[in-house]
C-alpha cells in the first residue's frame, strides 16, 4: 500500500536518514491507533511519489522508537519534522490537507 | 474546477451520518458526492469524531468491539462499493436559496464548484475549548483534544481530563493506560456521564476527581508544565501539576457555513422537522450530530444518515417531472 518512496525508520537507521544527502527529510512520528496518522498517510505517500529528489518522506512508528520520538519532544501525533542535514529546521503538529503541509514545506525544499 | 453536473445528492460530511446516507443513495443510485472533509487532528476531519477514539463497544453487529477508525474506513469502503463518489475536500460555501443548490469548494469567489438537487448536510460536531489564553498554541505540546493521538505521550506522568460527561469519563479510563495519576476536573459535584462509566472511573485507582473545579490558566512556557485550578466554592486557586490536560467539556455543531440559511436551535444545531431530517429549506436534509444535541451516538447518527437518504430520494421523485 505504502509508496515505495518512503522510507520507514527504526532507531537503526535514523540518525543515517535524517542526516540525508543534501535533501531534507520529512519524517513523520505516527502509530497504528491514530487516526488522524492513517488520514495523512495517503497524502505523505503522495508528496513522496511527487518529489522524488527535493523531499525524502520517513515514517517513524513511536511505539517502535518511543525514545526518538521523546528525544524531539513529541506529544502528540501525527508529528512531522522536517530535518536538513540532521537538523530539525519545521515542526508540524496534528493531521493537515495536502496543500497546508506542502506549503508549510515550501521554504525548505 | 467547476463541475456544470447537477448531482442528484451532495452529501456534506463523511461520519456515521454522512456515509450510511451515502450507501442508501449510492444503492438507489442516486450516484452521491461526498465531500468528506479535510485532514486534521480535530473531530471536524473525514469520518468525524470516531476517527479521534480507540475501541467502540456500544455500535450493534461487533460483539467484540471495533476500533473507531476502522469502523469509519468500513462505512466509507461500503459506500463507495455501490458507486458514492468521495473527495476529500472541506465545503467552503453554499448558497441554497435558489435551485440548484450551489456548493463551493476553496475559493468562495469562483463559480461554485458543484451543483445539487438535493443537500444532505451531515458536518457533525467538534470539540469545544476552554477559551484560555494560550490555548492554541499549547495544543499538541500538553494540551489536547484527543487522549488517543496523545496519551502515549504521558507515560508515568500526571495529568488531567477536564469534563464531567461520558467522553471525559472514557478518556481518563483511556488515559489511566499511560499516566501514573489522572485527575478528573469537573466544575459541579456532580457528573452527566452514564452510570457504567462512572463506575468504571470509580473503580480506577489512578483516577481522581476534582469537584467544584475549574481550569483558569495555563503554566508553561513552550510546553504545558501546570495549571492553575479554581475552587468553585470558595473561589481559592490553586496549582495543579500536571503535563498534560485533555479536555472533554462537550462539543458544538459544525454548522457555520449554514448561518442565515438555515434554521437553528438557540444552541447552534440545525433545526430538523420533529422526527425527520428535513430542514427548512425543501430538498435540504440534515443529519447526524449537526441536528443532535440529544442522542449523539454513532449508532443514532447512522440512522438518521439512512432517514435523510430516503427523504432525499423521495423528494427527488416528488420533484423530478418538473424538470
Amino acid at each position: 500500500m505504502a509508496s515505495e518512496n518512503v522510507v520507514t525508520l527504526s532507531d537503526d537507521n535514523f540518525a543515517d536518514t535524517i542526516a540525508g544527502d543534501g535533501e531534507p527529510v520529512l519524517v513523520d512520528f505516527w502509530a497504528e491507533w491514530c487516526g488522524p496518522c492513517k488520514a495523512i498517510a495517503p497524502i505523505l505517500d503522495e508528496i513522496a511519489d511527487e518529489q522524488v529528489g527535493s523531499v525524502k518522506i520517513a515514517k517513524l512508528n513511536v511505539d517502535d522508537a518511543p525514545d526518538t520520538a521523546r528525544q524531539y519532544e513529541v506529544m502528540s501525533i501525527p508529528t512531522m519534522i522536517l530535518f536538513k542535514d540532521g537538523e530539525p529546521v519545521k515542526k508540524m503538529v496534528g493531521a493537515k490537507p495536502k496543500d497546508a503541509i506542502m506549503g508549510e514545506l515550501a521554504e525548505f525544499i | 474546477m467547476a463541475d456544470q453536473t447537477v448531482h442528484d445528492v451532495v452529501i456534506i460530511g463523511s461520519g456515521p451520518a454522512g456515509l450510511t446516507a451515502a450507501i442508501y443513495t449510492a444503492r438507489a443510485n442516486l450516484n452521491p458526492l461526498v465531500l468528506e472533509g479535510e485532514p486534521s487532528s480535530t473531530s471536524d476531519q473525514p469520518g468525524g469524531q470516531l476517527m479521534l477514539t480507540t475501541e467502540v463497544e456500544n455500535f450493534p453487529g461487533f460483539p467484540e468491539g471495533i476500533m473507531g477508525p476502522e469502523l469509519m474506513m468500513n462505512f466509507r469502503a461500503q459506500a463507495i462499493r455501490f458507486g458514492a463518489e468521495v473527495q476529500t475536500v472541506k465545503a467552503s460555501k453554499v448558497d441554497l436559496s435558489e435551485r440548484p443548490f450551489k456548493i463551493w469548494v476553496g475559493d468562495t469567489e469562483a463559480e461554485p464548484t458543484h451543483l445539487a438537487k438535493t443537500v444532505i448536510v451531515s458536518t457533525g460536531a467538534q470539540s469545544i475549548m476552554l477559551g484560555l489564553d494560550r490555548e492554541v498554541e499549547l495544543i499538541g505540546h500538553g494540551v489536547s483534544t484527543c487522549a488517543t493521538c496523545d496519551g502515549f505521550f504521558f507515560r508515568d506522568q500526571e495529568i488531567a481530563v477536564v469534563g464531567g460527561g461520558d467522553s471525559a469519563l472514557e478518556e481518563a479510563n483511556f488515559l489511566s493506560r499511560f499516566a501514573s495519576k489522572v485527575y478528573i476536573v469537573v466544575r459541579r459535584d456532580e457528573l452527566r456521564a452514564s452510570k457504567i462509566m462512572q463506575d468504571r472511573a470509580n473503580a480506577n485507582p489512578k483516577i481522581e476527581f476534582l469537584w467544584n473545579t475549574s481550569v483558569v490558566e495555563y503554566v508553561g512556557d513552550k510546553k504545558l508544565e501546570s495549571v492553575k485550578v479554581r475552587n468553585n466554592l470558595d473561589e481559592s486557586i490553586s496549582d495543579l501539576a500536571v503535563t498534560g490536560l485533555f479536555i472533554a467539556i462537550g462539543h458544538k455543531p459544525n454548522t457555520s457555513l449554514f448561518e442565515g440559511q438555515l434554521d437553528m436551535k438557540d444552541n447552534g444545531y440545525l433545526l430538523a422537522q420533529p422526527g425527520r431530517t428535513a430542514t427548512n429549506i425543501e430538498g435540504v436534509f440534515a443529519s447526524g450530530d449537526v441536528q443532535d444535541d440529544y442522542y449523539r451516538q454513532a449508532i443514532t447518527a447512522a440512522g438518521s444518515g439512512c432517514q435523510a437518504a430516503l427523504e432525499a430520494e423521495r423528494w427527488l421523485e416528488a420533484n423530478e417531472e418538473g424538470h
